[in-house]
């Protein structure tokens, strides 16, 4: 018997392994060998993925199951905003949402972080000092990342030079499309050394990919090239965030670590707006990744309305009834 | 936060929505009425507390349902404008849609399959099969099964356990759809959810007659196959029962149509779609507790990703939730009946005797009721009783195949031919082998798809001839061809 694995082997990450850096060292050496590699990996059934998520879709969460995910959710919340009216009295404001989200209820946790463009990352810095909440900023061109590569690292440096923890990046999806792996893979390296301890979120922006094999494939290349998030969507294109492009790139972390042993979080963002969106993500990461990820330091929601609905139902949880819009503030 | 995990509280269905007698007697001729024989009593089997006592049908019983329908066919339901057959069944149609939620808590509580799968699979197709065939009342001129293709008369049908509801409306649909009339007998572990569609006949204002159903055991479902006015048999069960119906009626004027047991095997090649291919083997041998004719029993994996394959199956199992059939969030049930549950053991220990591997997730059993862990055999060889006998159960035969040829040869294997399942991403390699298998179904990249519109059916010891789609239509029509 010598194929019969332990199911909780390849979840546990305990199949020995070489470490990050030198299993696939082979596979980057060349944009024929990075090609091979990225179209051997497994297809994706379209219908059979939407088909899957489909059903985790209808998982019913109630009463203390429910209690915990909110919570849960609300800790892995990354509270965004990115519009060209941003201010640092905005960004102020949302900082002060971030740390303590419900005014009128202490016990409601903090949000993982707050997501703003580099240049006002100093300002949320400044007001989230001595919280442990993350300041997360959008680089590298965002959203388009049309521009050349000495801009995005001056971006990117500029970003973390003014407090930046954590820099979501977009990957050059001209060039994904085109082919050109390499391309994409080394701009992400450079990206990940411009970052120095900063955490890098590398956005795919699978709405623009469109399938789920690219999918697949640009979750490997960012992952290989150092990534610790990848995430799905900028939240500037439709579809962003979805549940079955969200079970491609779950399943994606799960695979690159049982491969070598390093653990790579997931951040869907755009387009979750309700309470019940994100419980079904939650749904989604407890039964293809398991416990391991069901924490902010490997999963994240990239959103701006959802908090408020998380509020809402807390409150709903906690009184038992519905209050209205009025009992949460305004971004 | 209190603990890393994330606990799924029970969000158990209330089964407030439905109303049990503690009896039922027969429906015959548009109204309950009390049998002459004994009673059984049903069960839930997650909790083997007794549900109701239905009556057991005797000969006269089943005599008396057949002359009813005979009555009807000649009276009513054959002279019957075809558009206005129609119009019942569509009527039929929507009062299932209706009280679908009725149905379903009740087909869960009857024969322990999960609420998810009664209300997201087993109550809509029913509908569907009603909707479906109420189109085609009044076309079947136009159905290429000659100009005016007429009905036989009056249609005996002998259903099984594992989708009571369903299989119903499997028979009934196509049978009134095309102008017969129907004695039907439910499954002897399963009667509620028929009893109740009698209910769906009544509100329908179908005529009376047309619709008889008759509960009990295996004595009435010869009754009804063996009575003299029966112009129609189906059957769908065991090929064992299904050999000797076709005994019974060899040599009568009978027309015959059985739905029988199945080995399928569900063949992985190494291109395939892994994560995907993964559901649809879980999909296909755990859906039902396994309780499916079409079941993909048997999986013929490519030596090459063997072991990621099984690896990550077995991951995959670990994520099944067994318990409560009515809590919204159980993905496998209860075993239908001790019988069959003694059934599954047995053909697991021997499975164990001859030398495979057993390996099951661990997982918590309810004290009471007829459980099985979902069950994965690897190292099985072709000459393994579990990988030849119909388990019927959650149980999955692992074999390994090097070569397409191989696949072939070992899928067609069976002394059964109900259906099969090929995973790759070649499209060319799916049309080439799908035209070799030996199986009436055979699914790419996914399994245990039903749609009113394909006709199901199987090849040898599956039986003869086909339900559902065009083709069904034609077992229940005079000297129809397809």
């Amino acid at each position: 018997m010598t194929h019969v694995l332990d199911p909780g082997t390849l979840a546990a990450g305990t199949r020995p392994g070489p470490g990050p850096g030198t299993a696939f060292d082979d596979v980057t050496r060349s944009d024929a060998a990075l090609r091979a590699f990225l179209h051997g990996l497994p297809g994706v059934d379209q219908v059979g993925a939407e088909q899957r998520a489909a059903t985790l879709g209808t998982r019913s969460i109630k009463t203390t199951a429910k209690a915990w995910a909110i919570d849960t959710a609300i800790s892995m919340v990354d509270l965004t905003t990115l519009e060209g009216a941003d201010t640092p009295g905005k960004v102020r404001s949302l900082a002060a949402k971030a740390r303590r989200p419900d005014p009128t209820d202490p016990t409601a946790p903090a949000v993982a972080a707050v997501c703003v463009y580099g240049d006002l990352a100093g300002v949320a810095r400044e007001a989230l000092a001595g919280t442990g909440v993350h300041v997360a900023a959008v680089a590298t061109a965002f959203p388009s990342g049309r521009a050349s590569r000495e801009v995005k690292l001056a971006d990117v440096r500029d970003a973390v030079g003014n407090g930046a923890d954590e820099i979501d990046m977009v990957i050059d999806r001209g060039a994904f499309l085109a082919g050109r792996y390499l391309e994409v893979f080394e701009e992400v390296v450079a990206v990940k050394e411009a970052c120095g301890g900063a955490h890098l979120k590398v956005i795919l922006e699978t709405g623009e990919l469109v399938t789920y094999d690219n999918a697949r494939r640009a979750s490997w290349l960012a992952m290989l090239a150092g990534a610790d998030f990848v995430k799905t969507s900028t939240g500037k294109i439709s579809p962003a965030a979805t549940l079955p492009v969200c079970l491609v790139m779950l399943e994606a972390v799960r695979d690159f670590r049982a491969a070598t042993g390093r653990q790579v979080g997931v951040k869907p963002a755009g387009g979750i707006r309700t309470t019940k969106d994100a419980i079904k993500h939650l749904v989604l990461v407890n039964e293809t990744v398991g416990a391991d990820w069901l924490s902010p330091d490997r999963f994240r929601l990239g959103a701006s309305s959802l908090l408020n609905d998380l509020l809402l139902q807390r409150q709903k949880l906690r009184t038992g009834h519905y209050s209205g819009p009025d009992h949460v503030s305004v971004d | 936060m209190t603990s890393p995990l994330f606990e799924y509280a029970p969000a158990p269905e209330s089964r407030s929505i439905v109303d049990v007698a503690p009896s039922y007697g027969l429906f015959v001729d548009g109204e309950f009425v009390d049998g002459s024989g004994d009673t059984l009593k049903t069960v839930n089997p997650a909790t083997e507390e007794v549900l109701s006592e239905v009556a057991v049908g005797t000969e006269a019983d089943v005599d008396r349902a057949v002359r009813a329908a005979r009555r009807a066919f000649t009276r009513v339901w054959g002279p019957m404008r075809p558009a206005d057959r129609g119009k019942y069944l569509f009527r039929i149609a929507r009062i299932l849609q209706e009280r679908a939620r009725e149905f379903a808590v009740l087909e869960s509580l009857d024969n322990g399959k999960p609420i998810r799968e009664s209300r997201d699979v087993d109550v809509p197709l029913a509908a569907a099969h009603f909707f479906h065939h109420a189109g085609w009342a009044d076309k079947l001129g136009y159905a290429g099964l000659g100009p005016d293709p007429r009905p036989h008369g009056v249609a005996g049908q002998v259903i099984p356990w594992n989708f009571p509801l369903l299989m119903l409306a499997w028979k009934v649909a196509p049978a009134l759809a095309t102008g017969n009339t129907v004695v039907l007998k439910p499954a002897e572990t399963t009667p509620l959810t028929a009893l109740l569609f009698a209910q769906v006949c009544q509100q329908a204002d179908l005529p009376p007659g047309v619709v008889n159903i008759v509960t009990g055991a295996g004595e009435t479902g010869r009754a009804v196959v063996e009575h003299a006015d029966v112009d129609k048999v189906a059957f769908t069960g065991s090929t064992e029962v299904g050999r000797s119906i076709a005994r019974a009626v060899a040599g009568t004027r009978k027309v015959l149509t059985l739905e029988l047991g199945g080995k399928a095997a569900n063949i992985v090649f190494d291109d395939a779609p892994i994560d995907q291919a993964v559901e649809g083997i879980v999909r296909g041998i755990f859906f039902n507790q396994g309780h499916v004719c079409c079941a993909g029993s048997r999986l013929l994996v490519q030596e090459s990703v063997h072991d990621e394959v099984i690896a990550s199956l077995q991951r995959r199992i670990g994520t099944l939730r067994v318990g409560d059939p009515l809590d919204k969030n159980t993905d496998v049930g209860a075993i239908n009946s001790a019988e069959q549950l003694a059934r599954i053991r047995e053909l697991s220990e021997i499975g164990e005797a001859e030398g495979a591997h057993r390996w099951q997730p661990a997982c918590d059993l309810p004290d009471r009721g007829f459980w099985f862990p979902p069950t994965v055999f690897t190292d099985v060889s072709p000459a393994h009783r579990i990988a030849r006998d119909e388990v019927f159960g959650p149980v999955l035969s692992v074999l390994t195949f090097r070569t397409p040829d191989e696949a072939v040869a070992k899928a067609d294997n069976s002394t059964y031919g109900l259906s099969a399942g090929i995973w790759t991403e070649k499209g060319s390699r799916i049309l080439a082998i799908a035209d070799r298998l030996r199986a009436g179904v055979v699914w790419a990249n996914t399994f245990n798809q039903f749609d009113p519109t394909s006709p199901f059916g199987g090849y040898k010891q599956s039986g003869y001839g086909r339900e559902g789609g065009r083709q069904g239509l034609a077992a229940y029509l005079k000297g129809a061809s397809h």
